[in-house]
């Protein structure tokens, strides 16, 4: 046993690399496969910019679940409403949208995007103190009463906007691509991306450094010691539970864009990709989460260029072969 | 008793419940040999046997399972396109049911033995991703399932309703192949849910509370966890398919709107929650009621949706819709689950102190 003075610095936490590389060697091996380099960046790039759009919506799912061990099966609810609360921007200035001007188009983009998060966030806080808080601990009864949950969002979206698909144009500016040579690049992925990341690393910056940040990631390791250290982690949950749901109403008018359409039916249909994203990555890691969108998104779009076939069950298998290899996910952040 | 496996309903309100219900199925075809009616007995006959499946799981071994309805949709559709493909033989039907059972067995088996050695949250998410992939795979598999459309076909000579195996001036209501079909139906669900009622009443069934009350504890005291968890899971994934079966016989019909969608795991689930999670008579109670409201509730909301639409009110209309009733199912679904969690036979059999 070696001896440790106390003013020696701390072990320094051990890397773990490997899942980092998983996309990266994903892509490279994928390259010789599809063939024409032009698809293979096209492809690429496509996947980051999906992958980053489930990392969105993913986020907060994943960390609620690490800091309170609730389990939102109704996570899918705030994605569906935030694209409908877009809808009630962007239609109504949809001469807006249609404007070839960037400035304009961007000025109704951030409006319609604040508007998602901010309603969902309330949401988030209606959803936490009315079906979460009386069911604290009991996993059985949470995951009833958040499935309730989404069933009673789903059929109100419908009883309020009508079963009808809304189509949701790109604003102009965001149509059509970039042309690098002979490689294709959509500005709208582009732009996907652009908030992605953005989204990461702010994640990231919060959680690294600063103190609510500090307290979130010791709530996730040891949710008893931060409260004998005297901190309201309820409060604290209430906080990320609610930021989880804007950031979920946020990916929802994503995606939206992206389909082009609004259909209360996404948020059912998307709970899935989120869960076995938050599976794969390991329930409760941000940066696991992050490599778990990233491969699902490239299984989709490289499985659907090779196998069309194979796409209705490529989650499925890339879930079962990340849990072979790691059962507990890529990072196993908590000890449950 | 015997029968009952030693677990009577244990309340007076509940027996004559439970009788009222079994009499009023046994007899249904000679009272109301409607179309309409027939449809709806069969309808609860089923779902009483595979709501009581998913009761074993739910209630009896806490773990949440979404992937309910593909086995249900697994027994559907090795019975329709067996028939489908091998014409209206009483072999197609075997060979059906010797594919399709024992597919829905392993595929139990694989996802038991993969996603219970963890969390229950665990089970739940991944049973959600895999019955989701098997139902877009249903639909889009279209040379084998019929896609969205499903496949229909047409049954034995002797189950068909122009087979009359008792014509109608011998005792004054016919007995025609339709007739038997259901017959068989109540044989074969009463089989299964008093087979149940065995398992649950068994050691091994003790061992499933053991471990819903306290995983850690029981496997402390020795026992496989993991085994009796997948075990059940197998035998609720057997049950389920042969109800499948049963309901596609019935239909003469399997699609994935029948058999697999999400709609109607959302209706087991509130059938357990209603009738009573851990009770195997709750599974009776709950599909009887549930599926009785669905028929002849659903034409009440209408009336009322029009009313509220000629009385000018805003919203109202679109709210009570009859297509909007899962909305109100998803409230009652939160409020019994909160306030209600032993569900009806919870209630009754607490009502009564138990006699000595």
């Amino acid at each position: 046993m070696t001896d440790v003075a106390a003013s020696d610095a701390l072990p320094k936490p051990k890397r773990d690399l490997l899942p980092v590389l998983l996309p990266v060697m994903l892509a490279l091996a994928m390259a010789p496969l599809i063939g024409s380099g032009s698809s293979w960046v096209t492809l690429t790039v496509a996947s980051f910019a999906m992958g980053m759009m489930i990392f969105i919506m993913a986020s907060g799912l994943t960390l609620v679940f690490g800091l309170m061990d609730v389990l939102n099966f109704g996570h899918g609810a705030f994605i569906a409403v935030g694209a409908y609360i877009a809808t009630l921007v962007l239609l109504p200035l949809a001469t807006w949208v249609q404007a070839d001007s960037l400035m304009l188009n961007l000025a109704v983009l951030a409006p319609a995007a604040l508007a998602a998060m901010a309603v969902s966030g309330a949401l988030g806080l209606v959803v936490e103190r009315v079906l979460i808080f009386p069911v604290y601990g009991q996993h059985l009864k949470q995951i009833l009463m958040t499935t309730g949950g989404l069933i009673v969002a789903e059929q109100a979206l419908y009883a309020l906007w009508g079963p009808q698909i809304i189509p949701l144009p790109l604003p102009t500016s965001l149509r059509g691509s970039f042309i690098l040579g002979d490689v294709a690049i959509s500005k709208y992925r582009l732009l996907a991306m652009l908030v992605g990341l953005a989204v990461f690393f702010s994640i990231q910056l919060v959680l690294n450094r600063t103190k609510i940040g500090l307290l979130i990631r010791a709530g996730v390791e040891n949710r008893e010691m931060v409260e004998a250290l005297g901190y309201r982690i309820r409060r604290l949950f209430l906080g990320v539970f609610m930021t989880g749901s804007a950031l979920a109403g946020l990916g929802g008018i994503m995606w939206a864009l992206y389909r082009e359409q609004v259909h209360a039916s996404m948020g059912n249909d998307l709970t899935v990709l989120v869960f076995i994203v938050v599976i794969i990555g390991g329930l409760g890691s941000i940066g696991g989460c992050f490599i778990g969108a990233l491969l699902v998104a490239m299984v989709a779009n490289y499985g659907g260029f090779l196998v069309p076939k194979l796409a209705l069950v490529s989650n499925i298998l890339l879930m079962v072969a990340i849990l072979m290899w790691r059962p507990r996910g890529l990072y196993a952040v908590t000890s449950r | 008793m015997m029968i009952l496996s030693g677990d009577p309903p244990r309340s007076r309100v509940l027996s004559i419940l439970l009788v009222v219900i079994i009499a009023a199925l046994i007899l249904t075809p000679v009272i109301f040999p409607g179309a309409k009616a027939m449809n709806v007995a069969t309808k609860i006959l089923i779902f009483a046997a595979l709501v009581a499946s998913y009761d074993l799981l739910l209630g009896y071994t806490g773990s949440v399972s979404f992937a309910h309805t593909m086995f249900y949709g697994i027994g559907s559709y090795a019975i329709a396109i067996a028939l489908y493909s091998l014409g209206p033989t009483w072999t197609a039907v075997a060979a059906g049911l010797a594919i399709g059972l024992p597919l829905a067995a392993l595929l139990a088996l694989c996802i038991g033995l993969f996603s219970l050695r963890v969390e229950a949250i665990f089970f739940a998410m991944i049973t959600l991703a895999v019955a989701s992939a098997f139902l877009v795979l249903a639909s889009q598999l279209s040379w084998l399932t019929g896609g969205e459309d499903g496949r229909s076909f047409q049954l034995p000579e002797l189950l068909r309703p122009g087979t009359i195996l008792i014509p109608k001036d011998w005792f004054g209501f016919a007995v025609n192949g339709r007739t038997l079909t259901y017959y068989i139906i109540f044989v074969a669900c009463a089989a299964m849910i008093l087979g149940l009622l065995r398992v649950v009443n068994s050691p091994f069934g003790r061992v499933l509370q053991a471990v819903r009350e306290n995983r850690f504890r029981a496997e402390a005291l020795g026992y496989r966890t993991v085994f009796h968890l997948t075990y059940a899971n197998c035998i609720a994934a057997l049950v389920a398919a042969s109800a499948g079966a049963l309901n596609a016989l019935w239909l003469r019909y399997a699609g994935p709107d029948t058999s697999l969608s999400f709609a109607i795991m959302l209706d087991i689930l509130l059938m357990v929650v209603i009738g009573g999670m851990g009770t195997m008579y709750g599974a009776i109670i709950g599909a009887a009621i549930f599926i009785l409201a669905q028929n002849y509730l659903q034409a009440l909301m209408s009336v009322a949706s029009n009313a509220a639409a000629d009385a000018g009110l805003p919203l109202l209309p679109g709210l009570l819709h009859p297509d909007r009733w899962l909305l109100w199912l998803g409230l009652l679904f939160i409020f019994s689950v909160y306030f209600f969690p032993s569900g009806i036979v919870g209630r009754l059999r607490a009502g009564v102190r138990p006699s000595t």
